[in-house]
């Protein structure tokens, strides 16, 4: 289905919130589940986490990076563009119910993804803590949303620019488990390389993790195996399978290297996308 | 042309691109026959007065009918003919293995060729089109009864096709961003073009089908929730769209593909023509495929149309067994796939970045016949040894995709997940939810769908006339 985009914000350097027009995906969604978006006709299909929806509206919300040539097309639509498709809700819910304590982890762009999460865990009962990192302070995002699902936020940054000094995973083990908190459950969304630190510290006190991936796709209805990822020692596809995940069972450097399968080709896509842009518009 | 000379007439053979020309183009590699071609073939016809070549037929065309058309020069005739019971000549002419239904049974294959009834039947199709005078059939009276299709490949289009022409208001229920499934995501452009797709789907648009795309049923809206938005039936047309894998070491080792994602990279999302396109695929120069199926046939030949300087086939069994059309196996003889027969993997060999280097084989001797009755193959013992790949396509089958099942409480699946029904009909243990095609019979063919439909159609329609 096509969709138009109704607002659109920048976050920082290379972030970008657009709000798409989606009312029956609006009205489905769950927290935990994604989206596929296709631009236009030579496009390629990528998964996008649901940051927010607004069942009443008819909304729902992304939040990503610029990382390649799909996103950085997509932070240059402007209010009113249209893509050619936003397909979902994709992907299981979050496991969302009443455990005591959860801690929920977002590094980066992985925060917009696990807001909903903490949102959907607060609404169950829990005693939520918030870790939000980033390499910098002016790279935080979603401050003050993750204040609101939050009953503590705790803020980390690589730079000690702000809040904690170093990584969530050092926050957590430092500021949550060092100080006596007792945690039940962490949810872990963010880069690979995050995830598998904080999956690391939770094993330590045998704290039960679940990660959220976002591996590359193509259909993300089941049927190529493009996302498949090893977890306890099985293939399981993200893309129905998951997003969600036992953090202690995931081959997270099987994860990296399956991410960087196309890394040449993703620099040839942009620089053929720049070189286009330059000449007659670029699509 | 008396009888006499018309017996003597030889099949006229397909012309097609030079195997070396066509082995690194994506164009389609039969040419299609001239109206003289045509003409000729079909007058080798013998209009039989109990024609059996329509007993071959999934969807019972009326085949010595149109033949006679095509004898006498009326092409546009031959071709309303057809699609009296198929409205995919354009598809069926270039993807049914006739050699084992209509050709199968033509007398003149007794002794002898028998009448080219599957290239005849892709002319008629492909004139109609060229002269932009695809017929549009009156339509019947509105009956009000909505039919929701899920899926919108051979099987959902044939019954989208036949409930329309009945007059019932048909909506069909697409997951990927363009109608066809297998059509458009599996079979590549050069046995297929994507535009021929295209141009017959159009026609059930005419018709008055309306297609939905990027609408995942079973994610979006339940079954229940399609009846509950005042849908009369639902047909659930859904594909075997779950790859198999070998479940052997390193696996998922980078350079290693199913099938599907493969030729969906290279078919649907049309990374061949990268960076034009924005999807990638790996371009190996060392491929093997792993399968001896027509989609192991159309992996390979992918494969070297993207540039690969060896491409292995890799079968367990021999080629005697092996499942793809006798064509596909010479076709891809003939732009050079090396078949490496009775040979199977047992595992992968990675670099430090993961990336697969090599594939692990054990040469295989034939044993007993299996419960397929063709016979097993069995290792051969300490006969290991590695061929160099950069990537791997298993191309092993298809399983069943979970996602209508597991959110339709009441639908019964057997042990593989696959939809049970009434074999005539296509009824489901759901009332009002009729299922066809590979979703009830696991991987099978593009006709064998078409006929399930035109059956499934035929009970909706009954189906809701009466409710």
């Amino acid at each position: 289905m096509a969709a138009k985009v109704l607002e659109k914000e920048q976050l920082s350097e290379n972030v970008f919130k657009l709000v798409f027009d989606a009312k029956k995906i609006a009205k489905k969604r769950k927290p935990g589940q994604f989206v596929v978006i296709r631009i236009h006709e030579e496009g390629e299909r990528i998964p996008l986490t649901i940051a927010n929806a607004d069942p009443e509206k008819g909304t729902v919300t992304v939040i990503f990076q610029t990382v390649g040539k799909t996103t950085t097309h997509l932070s240059g639509l402007d209010v009113g563009d249209e893509i050619l498709d936003l397909v979902g809700p994709m992907g299981k819910p979050t496991h969302i119910e009443k455990v005591g304590t959860v801690v929920c982890i977002g590094g980066g762009v992985g925060v917009p993804c696990v807001y909903p999460i903490a949102q959907g865990m607060r609404e169950a009962g829990n005693h939520v803590i918030a870790i939000v990192g980033a390499r910098n302070k002016d790279l935080i995002l979603m401050e003050d949303e993750m204040k609101a699902v939050s009953d503590e936020l705790l803020i980390a940054t690589d730079d000690g620019s702000y809040g904690f000094h170093g990584f969530v995973s050092q926050a957590l083990e430092e500021e949550c488990i060092k100080k006596g908190k007792k945690i039940d459950h962490v949810v872990s969304v963010g880069p690979v390389p995050m995830m598998m630190a904080v999956c690391n510290t939770t094993k330590k006190y045998n704290i039960p993790t679940i990660v959220s991936l976002n591996p590359i796709m193509v259909d993300a209805t089941g049927m190529c195996g493009a996302c498949r990822v090893s977890v306890g020692g099985k293939t399981r596809f993200v893309c129905v399978d998951g997003p969600e995940f036992d953090g202690h069972e995931v081959d997270f450097k099987q994860l990296i290297d399956r991410q960087r399968i196309y890394l040449d080709q993703e620099k040839e896509s942009m620089d053929h996308y720049c070189s286009c842009k330059q000449g007659r518009g670029g699509k | 042309m008396d009888m006499k000379e018309r017996m003597k007439l030889p099949r006229h053979p397909m012309p097609e691109q030079d195997p070396k020309v066509r082995a690194r183009n994506f164009d389609e590699v039969p040419l299609g026959y001239t109206p003289e071609t045509a003409k000729e073939e079909a007058l080798r016809c013998i209009q039989c007065k109990n024609p059996t070549c329509i007993e071959g037929c999934p969807v019972e065309i009326d085949i010595p009918g149109f033949i006679k058309l095509v004898a006498e020069g009326d092409f546009l005739g031959a071709a309303r003919k057809i699609k009296e019971k198929n409205a995919l000549p354009a598809i069926c002419g270039r993807v049914c293995p006739q050699e084992d239904q209509c050709e199968a049974r033509c007398i003149r294959g007794k002794k002898g060729e028998p009448v080219a009834i599957g290239r005849l039947e892709r002319f008629v199709a492909d004139y109609e089109r060229s002269q932009g005078e695809v017929s549009i059939p009156e339509a019947a009276s509105p009956t009000g009864k909505k039919i929701a299709i899920v899926g919108s490949g051979p099987a959902g289009l044939t019954v989208a096709g036949d409930l329309i022409k009945l007059g019932h208001d048909v909506t069909i229920f697409e997951a990927l961003h363009k109608p066809g499934g297998v059509l458009v995501y599996g079979i590549p452009e050069f046995r297929l073009p994507k535009a021929i797709v295209a141009s017959e789907i159009d026609y059930l648009k005419k018709l008055g089908v309306k297609v939905a795309t990027s609408n995942v049923i079973g994610k979006l809206k339940t079954i229940d929730e399609l009846f509950e938005e005042g849908y009369d039936a639902v047909f659930l047309g859904t594909g075997a769209g779950a790859p198999t894998f070998m479940n052997i070491p390193g696996e998922n080792y980078n350079g290693i593909y199913s099938a599907n994602e493969y030729l969906t990279r290279s078919n649907l999302m049309k990374a061949y023509l990268f960076p034009e396109y924005d999807t990638p695929i790996v371009k190996g120069k060392n491929v093997a495929v792993i399968g001896g199926g027509n989609v192991a046939m159309d992996s390979a030949r992918t494969a070297l149309r993207l540039g690969a300087d060896n491409v292995y086939l890799v079968y367990r069994r021999s080629e005697k067994e092996m499942p793809a059309r006798i064509e596909e196996v010479h076709h891809a003889k003939e732009e050079g796939i090396q078949f490496h027969l009775l040979t199977n993997p047992t595992r992968y060999i990675g670099d430090e970045n993961g990336w697969v280097i090599g594939m692990e084989c054990l040469r295989m001797e034939l044993g007993e016949p299996d419960a397929s009755g063709r016979r097993r193959p069995v290792p051969i013992k300490g006969s290991e040894f590695v061929i160099d790949v950069d990537t791997v396509v298993v191309a092993i089958g298809t399983g069943a995709n979970p996602l209508i099942q597991s959110t339709t409480p009441g639908l019964d699946t057997n042990k593989w997940g696959y939809i049970m029904t009434n074999e005539e009909t296509g009824q489901t243990s759901r009332e009002g939810v009729f299922a066809g095609g590979d979703i009830v019979t696991g991987s099978a063919t593009v006709i064998l769908a078409m006929g399930a439909g035109r059956k499934a159609a035929t009970a909706i329609h009954k189906y809701v006339m009466n409710k």
